[in-house]
């Protein structure tokens, strides 16, 4: 029964009603919040839960997840999606999956080490699941709850909507679907407006009396000429809606097809008409359109079914097909970060669709957007990638993402971002990544000002664009690695996937340095206090240990068969320290705990 | 495409050498890619009878389907400004709904333009530029159909 639980990959099930209508504030059952996990890339939540006070080291599993549940704000549903998570579909789903085991078959793998841990959380979630309605989410603070969609998935949700309100309204299902189209599947309101005054809405959507008893067709009217093509030639052959405006059936074969085609529009094209409101309604449409147009129009029918609702959005990876549904609105975006990963395995932020930008809210990840924009020629040096050896000045390449630099003409050890010795960067006073604000008696001009401004930017510039540079580094460096997996299998006599602890390293290290990248941006906007000073000091971790690991990918192929262990336990700290910064940023974003220099919008 | 609008251009351009409304003047229409056009604002203090402001059309092998891009045009010889107004940024780019892809219906055409944007700054009471016209001359590399304005003031 376990096995059968967790082995397999989690389908994704539509709620019985997506909808307001059918919500039911219950508790959430346990295996419907799940994320989706992805042990194989080493994924965050993989990780044990961060300890909510780095010195508080002796707390048990559970423990610290009260903790850090204790620390969340009495307000769970803002964080769940309203949008029938909790249904009884899913509900009977939990229910019956202790038997049922095949109908779990797809998308999310638990790894082995997990589902220990996750069962018995189950167990207790199971046997407490009448009276405890008030237990939370094991998710961390910086998680949301989100689900992925095929456009299998999507077709078969609106599918299911437009049956639901077709047996409402007792309308043919083909009209259900062009309603709900025109009310932008906002159901509630549709069915309000319906019941209100059936005949506007039928007219409005353009399936009115008049539609069906004298519905409009192509036809040559006589002394008609099209104001689109200025053609008045006899019999020429035009369409109007109801609303009058006339054209001829080419020149509206055109607008449709700029419409479609360069524009992207299908629900809701008007009138050609100046200043015409109308929607050209499905039926004129199925009258107009070309054939080698409606593979596209229906698409994009099918798209707007997305694009109208505000708890679904398209996957902005080029050519993915899925879409993600999470119920974080767009007013809690200044407390909240929510990040989903496709099924593609891209990660993006859930309010801006940017690439995952951890920590940082999304109005100042716009803000720093702009501010590096604004400021990209001033800023250009220092993205450069070669600079003079502090010592020799020799010219020194960066070609690895480690930024221990040692001059190979004078064996300097310097740091790349600084420029200061690396031994003054061990563990006692790294502080490579804080700004030391000069006094105030030393920026008393103007220009002394402005100066010391471009400078704090630039620090905070300079390490964003370095871990965005050393990503792709190290990137590099792994794919060259790569080759040598082959050849290290060889020599040392270990398997494929003994091997694969470099790729599971690759890929903690281009997810630290993406949160890093956030973290310089995040601490730019932040005031000078005490909760900034253990933000930095946890970037200050996070940072050496990316370092650490990063330069083991510089060791030659014969000596990393021996150092497996070790980069094991490198990777699985980043990870970590990754995990314990990220929760903790968000938790105090949630709490309001950040001051922050800026006005978060 | 490409001849629906040489022929539309084309019976526009004859009617346009036949008569247009006071204040607005045919300059050149060489091809049936670019058009420009004079126009000169009566009866507001802001604008100079005497001064005269060139219009520049661009159109697409899709017009009139898809809108013209117009902006103003400076030269010293003769002497054109940008006419200010708070919908015409320094650049020549004006923030008139009709110009872009929501607002522009194909049956609006050279003439029609030329009148609403003529009748915009006769009807206009404000000596100034659009809010943020520095950074939006400075940073803007948008064709002028593409840019999201928002018509903050749409009586203006
Ligand atoms: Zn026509
Ligand atoms: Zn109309
Ligand atoms: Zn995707
Ligand atoms: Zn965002
Ligand atoms: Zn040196
Ligand atoms: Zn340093």
């Amino acid at each position: 029964m376990r096995q059968s639980l967790f082995a397999g990959r989690w389908r994704i099930r539509l709620p019985s009603s997506l909808d307001g209508a059918a919500l039911r504030v219950t508790k959430t059952p346990p295996v419907t919040r799940k994320r989706k996990l992805d042990t194989a890339s080493l994924s965050a939540t993989s990780q044990p839960p961060p300890e909510p006070k780095r010195k508080a080291s002796k707390t048990t599993h559970k423990d610290s997840i009260a903790q850090v549940e204790a620390a969340l704000p009495a307000t769970p549903q803002t964080l769940t999606s309203d949008k029938g998570m909790d249904s009884d579909d899913d509900f009977a789903s939990v229910a019956s999956s202790m038997e049922l085991g095949e109908e779990l078959s797809s998308s999310v793998d638990f790894g082995a080490e997990d589902s220990d841990v996750e069962l018995e959380d189950y167990q207790d979630d199971d046997s407490a699941f009448e009276t405890h309605a008030k237990q939370k989410p094991k998710r961390k603070a910086f998680e949301v709850e989100y689900k992925v969609y095929s456009p299998q998935d999507i077709q078969d949700q609106q599918d299911k909507q437009v049956a639901e309100v077709a047996a409402l309204l007792e309308q043919p299902t083909e009209q259900t679907a062009i309603l709900l189209r025109f009310g932008r599947w906002n159901k509630e309101r549709l069915i309000e407006q319906y019941m209100d005054n059936q005949e506007e809405v039928l007219d409005k959507a353009g399936l009115g009396q008049n539609m069906s008893s004298n519905p409009p067709r192509i036809e040559a009217i006589d002394g008609f000429m099209c104001d689109i093509c200025c053609e008045d030639t006899p019999g020429l052959q035009s369409y109007a809606m109801n609303c009058g405006h006339r054209f001829c059936v080419d020149c509206y074969r055109q607008y449709l097809a700029q419409k479609v085609r360069e524009e992207g529009e299908a629900a809701r094209i008007k009138c050609p008409g100046d200043g015409c409101n109308k929607i050209i309604d499905v039926k004129s449409l199925d009258l107009l359109v070309t054939s080698d147009l409606t593979d596209r129009y229906h698409e994009l029918l099918m798209r707007t079914y997305v694009d109208d609702k505000e708890s679904l959005k398209w996957c902005p990876a080029p050519n993915c097909v899925y879409a993600v549904e999470c119920g974080v609105k767009k007013r809690e975006l200044a407390k909240i970060v929510p990040t989903v990963q496709c099924e593609c395995k891209h990660s993006f932020c859930f309010g801006c669709t940017q690439a995952d930008h951890q920590p940082c809210p999304c109005s100042l990840v716009k803000r720093w957007m702009k501010k590096c924009e604004d400021d990209s020629e001033t800023a250009n040096w220092i993205s450069a990638n070669t600079k003079e050896c502090p010592k020799c000045h020799s010219t020194i390449e960066k070609n690895g993402g480690c930024n221990h630099m040692t001059c190979r003409k004078c064996r300097n050890e310097f740091c790349w971002m600084c420029m200061g010795m690396w031994s003054e960067h061990g563990t006692s006073w790294y502080n490579c990544n804080r700004f030391e604000e000069k006094s105030g008696s030393e920026a008393r001009t103007e220009q002394a000002k402005s100066r010391q401004s471009l400078e704090r930017y630039l620090h905070y510039y300079n390490r964003f664009a370095n871990h965005e540079q050393s990503a792709k580094l190290d990137k590099d460096i792994f794919h060259k690695t790569e080759k040598k997996m082959t050849l290290l299998q060889s020599s040392s006599g270990m398997s494929w996937i003994e091997v694969q602890f470099l790729e599971a390293a690759s890929q903690a290290l281009q997810q630290c340095r993406q949160t890093l990248k956030w973290t310089y941006a995040f601490a730019y906007y932040l005031a000078r206090n005490s909760q900034t000073e253990m933000f930095e000091d946890n970037q200050k971790d996070l940072e050496m240990a990316v370092e650490n690991l990063s330069e083991m990918f510089e060791k030659s192929t014969d000596q990393l068969a021996g150092l497996k262990v070790d980069m094991l336990d490198k990777t699985s700290y980043c990870m970590r320290r990754r995990v314990i910064l990220l929760d903790d940023t968000a938790k105090k974003l949630k709490e309001d705990v950040w001051e922050f220099n800026v006005e978060l919008a | 495409m490409a001849g629906m609008s040489s022929k539309r251009l084309q019976k526009e351009l004859v009617k346009i050498q036949g008569t247009l409304p006071p204040g607005i003047a045919l300059v050149s229409a060489e091809n049936l890619r670019e058009w420009q056009m004079d126009l000169s604002i009566p009866d507001n203090p802001i604008y100079p009878p005497t001064e005269k402001y060139r219009l520049r059309f661009l159109f697409s092998p899709s017009y009139p389907i898809e809108a013209p891009e117009v902006v103003f045009l400076a030269s010293s010889n003769p002497e054109r400004k940008i006419p200010i107004h708070p919908h015409i940024y320094t650049n020549g780019i004006i923030c008139l709904d009709l110009l872009d892809t929501q607002g522009w219906s194909p049956v609006h055409n050279v003439e029609s333009i030329s009148i609403s944007i003529q009748s915009m700054l006769a009807g206009n009471t404000k000596a100034e530029r659009p809010p943020g016209d520095a950074e939006f001359v400075r940073s803007n590399r948008q064709r002028p159909r593409d840019i999201n304005f928002l018509y903050h003031d749409p009586s203006v």
